[in-house]
């Protein structure tokens, strides 16, 4: 089985020896060190933040978990540096199949065009994504990352939070401006500050098994109703690095996970999946899913983050990834409203913005799941109907339910300015930038991602030039296409993907969503913009 | 597009008797599993879910009047 993968010490910090009114004072604590956690303070700390992140742990951990990290998640991770090394370790894929019984019923590619830095997924083991964010906090001084503490007591005040944190020498107690809360699933804060957490519970129980094996099949996601090997039931098959397999098998509602888990149980329906028993287990978990989340992400001065706020079903990837989306929202929203250059209503767009997100993930990974795990004898029937229909009709197959894979959502937000002009096509307000291919001054290839990140990571104005630059409000980041010293639309994709004609303009909130976009954008009309996706009104 | 509860076939005895000849020989267990193909690819061919809500609204309510009809009879 999985080993550790990494230890780290727990070193006791000056912190601990202040007490009464000596106690330390920080303007940030994030509280949870998986890839929520890391990625927050990271994007805070590059933004100029002190952070202070506790987890109460001293080790990443074990199985490999989250294994599907998005296009948008990996975009995320190229602002924070390390989204290069997350996609050379990891397994590039797009392509899915569907298979019913032995037949394919279809096949899908989520990332069809060309023209994107980044693939539609890696499959990339959770413990490698931590261990590459915690060595990038390591190179970071502005994160105090410190191990083995974990918070046992908050107090929200007006204007703070103290915690109680617990350590291997025993209590300290330091205050923050705002806690966040990324300590997963089972958030102790979140009981601390007594907030609901209800939703669905489904009865069907899955058996998650990594396995280790060479062998020759295709870097794609394999999804079985009713296969030969698990008759009447589901199975999905997924490459991770270093030949490691993920297996999901569907299991009846009555199962008892501790004799399902033992491996001499598991061996053989794998065996049977693959044909041999030429693997070893690296990792086997059963489950059973919740779809919830809390009602409010807010609460004052403590804000919640990814599985800590709301939890969906696995199929569709959209657990890590709707966490890291939580954490590019709030980075620069907490930023801003820590520098005073946004009012604290901004933090209530973060919940805005997440929750809608969070509805439409666990929407989503619940139709998937009951496509799965039928509820009744109709909906069985139905399911059964679409797949027969599936064999000979187009329609049929977007109706099978494998899992919806994760895509950013489209917001509905105060942040943005409604169109005023006619659009044809291009990211719409509260949508996240569409990569495309452009070149350099010095005619190197790049793309707008790189580009959006090389003029700041922040509120950036996308022209598609035909003459003389607009003049930027203070403080907002250019990226120009055409024109003099602009970049180069090489394969015209960058027009095309924003429907841009000569003049047009898109304003771009730090978190790469679009704000407003204008065919001929004035210096009022993007002030008002600005303003508004600030948070200022 | 609103759903259309006009009469829409020259022939509707045509029509209903096409979906009874469907179901001859079928026992219920087949008859069900050929319904729930059928209306999935009705449902496709209106291809409108504004329309397809407002069929279900009125295939439902069809459902309480009948329930409630069976009430007042065992009243």
């Amino acid at each position: 089985m999985a080993q550790t993968k990494t230890q780290f010490g727990y070193r006791r910090h000056p912190d601990q020896d202040r007490a009464g009114a000596n106690i330390a004072e920080h303007a940030v604590v994030v509280v949870g060190a998986g890839p929520v956690g890391l990625s927050l303070a990271i994007d805070l700390a590059q933004r100029g933040q002190s952070v202070v992140l506790l987890d109460d742990a001293d080790r990443i951990g074990e199985g490999s978990r989250a294994i599907c990290f998005s296009k948008r998640s990996l975009e995320f991770w190229d602002r924070l540096g390390i989204g290069q090394r997350m996609v050379d370790k990891g397994v590039v894929w797009s392509v899915g199949k569907i298979f019913h019984g032995e037949q394919l019923l279809y096949q899908f590619n989520l990332l069809p065009e060309q023209g994107h830095k980044r693939p539609a997924f890696i499959n990339l083991q959770q413990f490698y994504a931590e261990a590459y964010l915690v060595d990038r906090v390591g190179e970071l001084p502005a994160i105090d990352l410190r191990w083995r503490n974990k918070v046992t007591g908050l107090e929200p005040h007006n204007d703070h939070v103290a915690l109680t944190i617990q350590t291997p020498d025993g209590p300290y107690r330091l205050n923050a401006q705002y806690v966040i809360a990324c300590d997963g699933a089972r958030s102790s804060l979140r009981q601390m500050v007594g907030a609901e957490f209800a939703g669905q519970m489904f009865e069907d129980q899955f058996l998650i098994a990594d396995v280790k094996m060479t062998a020759a099949f295709p870097t794609e996601r394999w999804f079985w109703f009713d296969p030969p090997f698990h008759a009447g039931r589901s199975a999905l098959l997924h490459k991770q690095p270093d030949d490691i397999w993920r297996i999901d098998l569907q299991l009846n509602r009555f199962a008892d996970p501790a004799v399902e888990k033992l491996p001499e149980n598991v061996r053989p329906r794998i065996a049977r999946m693959l044909g041999h028993d030429k693997f070893d287990f690296e990792w086997i978990s059963l489950y059973k899913f919740q779809c919830r989340r809390m009602n409010r992400f807010v609460h004052g001065r403590v804000i919640f983050a990814g599985d800590a706020a709301h939890q969906v079903s696995p199929f569709g990837a959209r657990g890590a990834n709707s966490g890291l989306e939580d954490a590019e929202n709030l980075a620069w929203k907490l930023d801003r409203v820590l520098r005073g250059t946004s009012p604290e209503v901004l933090l209530e767009s973060y919940h805005t913005e997440r929750s809608a997100a969070a509805d439409e993930n666990i929407r989503e990974s619940t139709r998937s799941t009951d496509f799965m795990a039928p509820n009744s004898h109709q909906e069985a029937r139905l399911r059964k109907a679409v797949l027969s229909l599936a064999k000979e009709t187009e329609f049929g197959k977007r109706m099978v339910n494998a899992g919806r894979l994760s895509t950013p959502s489209i917001y509905e937000t105060p942040l943005s300015t409604a169109d005023g002009d006619n659009w044809h096509g291009g990211p719409r307000p509260g949508a996240s930038m569409a990569d495309a291919p452009v070149a350099g001054p010095g005619g190197e290839p790049m793309f707008l991602t790189d580009a959006f990140i090389g003029a700041g990571t922040r509120f950036t104005l996308l022209t598609f030039s035909n003459g003389a630059a607009p003049e930027l409000p203070e403080g907002t980041g250019a990226v120009r296409i055409g024109g003099e010293g602009g970049l180069a639309d090489s394969a015209g994709l960058a027009a095309a993907r924003y429907d841009a004609e000569p003049g047009t303009a898109y304003l771009l909130r730090p978190d790469g969503y679009v704000a407003a976009r204008f065919r001929h954008p004035t210096r009022e009309g993007l002030d008002a913009a600005l303003a508004r996706a600030a948070g200022i009104n | 597009m609103a759903l259309s509860t006009a009469s829409n076939f020259a022939k509707p005895d045509d029509a209903f008797r096409a979906i009874v000849e469907a179901h001859r020989g079928l026992n219920d267990e087949q008859s069900a599993d050929f319904d729930a193909a059928l209306v999935l690819v009705l449902a496709n061919h209106i291809g409108d879910i504004a329309v397809l809500n407002e069929a279900i609204a009125l295939a439902k309510r069809r459902m309480l009047d009948a329930s409630q009809q069976q009430q007042q009879q065992q009243q």
